[in-house]
């Protein structure tokens, strides 16, 4: 599905990655784990297309189409969805309102007619509930005043409700209390399907205990350097990133 | 002859020709008015409160003064400048005239009708003795212009403790009978103890031509009484229009004027609020979404003079292209105004590199006991949230929008009337060159 090929990309003519190789088939939940700075949002808003960085090197490619040449929203309309480390708050803007207009825009890159305020509104009542989202909470401007937990299970209602191919969840984990991250580990292994893939990247292993990967990677300046099994997220939750380095 | 000259000596002409009563105090009220004009001119960019919009490219049309004879209009053609899926009173004005055929006016309750017989009828000489004028003489030239050439406008008179279950809407179009033609619509406002009443008041050209609207709008809320009035300017790329609106205000009075500017060439909007009383609330709102060589010009002014009152203003900017945004808000605190709250906040997005905002609160506080604040930001959008909204497949130029639309919000939010917000919502949509699809 995802094919990575010797990536090297630069902000501010700074490389930050250099040189990554990495191989997702549908169905597989990989992990990239790693030390602060090793680059890990960085590969996130690469594929998902932030034009701030500059590829210099390699390619993406999704499903044998390269993604260079294409804007963030067509690649979400190719199937790419990032969750955010930090959601964008959008005051005036609800919830459903926003993933309303985000489906059909969707719909409309796809070729697709937009879906009838009926389907819309129970396909958003259907996926709330997966969730456990309040529904007072849609009627909120999108991530307006939310707290950790609430920005995050947003973005999973959002995923599932955009249904990607290739769900890349950016320390997702991050600001959760126990409680939270279960919902939303449960949501996001709802969602899982032999015809889609999940890219955790996570500093910690916690997460992994509920999203279980099929392969984990360790990224450090900027390349790949250990790959491995499940059991590496517990073997680094151990022993720390030092003896990788 | 300049315009100025040829509005002077048509004055006479004006008086004689429409049939106005040279013995009465409106008569005296007019003559010192184009004497005042006469004096001052129109205002240049050397007067302070114009250094930011010049009248001066205006001033070269060969206006016509009094446009010929009221043209046939059909109600189709200004149907869709009504907010018209609401009840309602109409007041429908085709180039200065008023037409009873396309209005909707009531003595019943209250009177929606005109200023011409206001001033006029005895049963009306309060109006002349205790309202006409008397706010809108303050040191302005283009208001003194407007009083000498008074004629025709809206007259709402609310009396005491009366809900006015209706909007009332005022519609001030020009036809393009004439190449250039100069309108000068009067309106006067009177809402009484207790009583609460909602306006909207719209100025449309429907031809290419050229207008110059020269408003004035005065507004006496009395005691306890209620007044939103909500302005839209959505005007051709040839029409300009300035409006001086003051509104009078006695104890636990609220009113709130809200102005939308979308359109039109040059656009000044002064807005004045003079406190008469404790515990008053003043609200000023707007929105301006503009683009290309579109101008507007807002200058506010609240004057506290009585301790315990507050005054809210928010107004925002959304500048493109090459228009240029004045924001000029004014806030004086006298030394009996003890317990005032002011608030002021003028926020402006500049979306083009040639657009140009001049922002310039001036806050007056001579009491020491008071609560004010004011800031003013202008930025640009925030492509961190339109790259989130790009990755959840809306694409740029929709997702510009949206944060726009969100930008702007706050504004609409305020909007009292369901319709109308459908209506400003649809026309920021229309402006910002999408659909969304929903509504906010």
């Amino acid at each position: 599905m995802l094919s990575i090929k010797n990536l090297h990309a630069n902000i501010n003519d700074k490389e930050i990655l250099k040189g990554i190789n990495l191989e997702i088939k549908a169905g597989e939940v990989h992990a990239i784990m790693g030390p602060n700075g090793s680059g890990k949002s960085t590969l996130s808003a690469v594929i998902a297309g932030k034009e701030e960085y500059e590829v210099t090197e390699g390619s993406v490619i999704l499903n044998g189409e390269d993604l260079a040449d294409f804007a963030p929203e067509e690649r979400a309309h190719k199937g790419v969805f990032l969750s955010f480390q930090y959601p964008v708050e959008i005051p005036g803007v609800t919830v459903t309102n926003f993933i309303k207009t985000a489906i059909n825009e969707t719909r409309k890159g796809q070729g697709l007619k937009e879906l009838p305020a009926k389907e819309m509104l129970k396909l958003i009542r259907e996926k709330a509930d997966l969730l456990e989202i309040d529904r007072k909470f849609l009627s909120r401007s999108l991530n307006e005043g939310f707290s950790g937990g609430e920005k995050k299970r947003n973005e999973i209602f959002q995923m599932a409700m955009l249904e990607p191919k290739l769900a890349i969840l950016d320390e997702t984990d991050s600001g959760l209390d126990i409680d939270a991250l279960k919902v939303v580990a449960n949501g996001v292994n709802k969602l899982k399907s032999k015809d889609n893939a999940v890219l955790v990247i996570t500093h910690y292993q916690r997460l992994l205990d509920y999203i279980v990967p099929d392969f984990v990677h360790v990224l450090h300046n900027g390349r790949i350097v250990k790959s491995g099994g499940k059991e590496l997220a517990l073997e680094l939750e151990e022993k720390g990133y030092d003896w990788l380095k | 002859m300049d315009l100025k000259e040829k509005l002077v000596s048509s004055f006479l002409a004006f008086e004689n020709k429409g049939g106005l009563d040279l013995d009465s105090k409106v008569h005296s009220i007019r003559l010192n008015a184009i004497q005042n004009f006469e004096n001052e001119g129109f205002p240049t960019k050397k007067d302070e409160e114009w250094k930011y919009t010049s009248l001066r490219p205006l001033l070269k049309h060969d206006f016509s003064l009094f446009p010929s004879n009221e043209k046939a209009i059909e109600f189709k053609k200004v149907k869709e400048y009504l907010i018209n899926d609401i009840e309602s009173y109409t007041l429908i004005f085709i180039d200065g005239v008023f037409s009873s055929y396309l209005s909707s006016t009531t003595h019943e309750d209250c009177d929606v009708c005109v200023l011409s017989s206001a001033l006029t009828r005895p049963k009306y000489k309060m109006v002349v003795d205790n309202y006409f004028n008397t706010i809108a003489k303050n040191n302005n030239s283009l208001a003194e212009l407007n009083t000498a050439f008074t004629k025709e406008g809206a007259f709402i008179n609310i009396p005491k403790n009366t809900i006015v279950q209706k909007p009332i809407q005022i519609l001030n179009f020009s036809t393009g009978n004439e190449k250039e033609v100069i309108l000068q619509p009067r309106n006067l406002v009177i809402v009484g103890e207790n009583s609460h009443v909602q306006i909207i008041e719209r100025h449309q050209n429907l031809s290419k031509n050229t207008t110059l609207t020269n408003s004035v709008t005065e507004i006496f809320v009395h005691k306890r009484a209620i007044v939103d009035y909500y302005k839209i300017q959505n005007d051709t790329d040839n029409s300009s229009l300035i409006d001086s609106t003051f509104v009078s205000q006695k104890q636990q009075s609220v009113a709130s004027v809200s102005t939308f500017s979308f359109g039109g060439n040059i656009t000044r909007n002064n807005l004045e609020f003079y406190h008469e009383g404790e515990h008053i609330t003043s609200n000023l709102n707007g929105i301006s979404i503009l683009n290309e060589k579109q101008h507007v010009d807002n200058h506010t002014l609240v004057n506290h003079k009585f301790p315990n009152c507050e005054s809210h203003e928010l107004y925002k900017g959304i500048y493109a292209d090459k228009s240029v945004g004045v924001f000029n808000g004014k806030v004086i605190v006298q030394q009996e105004a003890q317990k005032t709250n002011a608030f002021q906040q003028n926020n402006n997005i500049l979306i083009d590199d040639g657009a140009t905002i001049n922002a310039k609160p001036q806050l007056e506080i001579f009491a020491d006991d008071v609560k004010c604040s004011h800031g003013c930001t202008i930025g640009q959008l925030d492509e961190s949230a339109l790259f989130y909204m790009q990755s959840r497949g809306i694409p740029k130029k929709e997702a510009k929008a949206l944060l726009l639309f969100a930008f702007g919000n706050d504004v609409v939010e305020k909007i009292k009337i369901p319709q109308l917000k459908t209506r400003i919502t649809k026309l920021i949509a229309k402006n910002l060159g999408v659909n969304l699809g929903f509504e906010l």
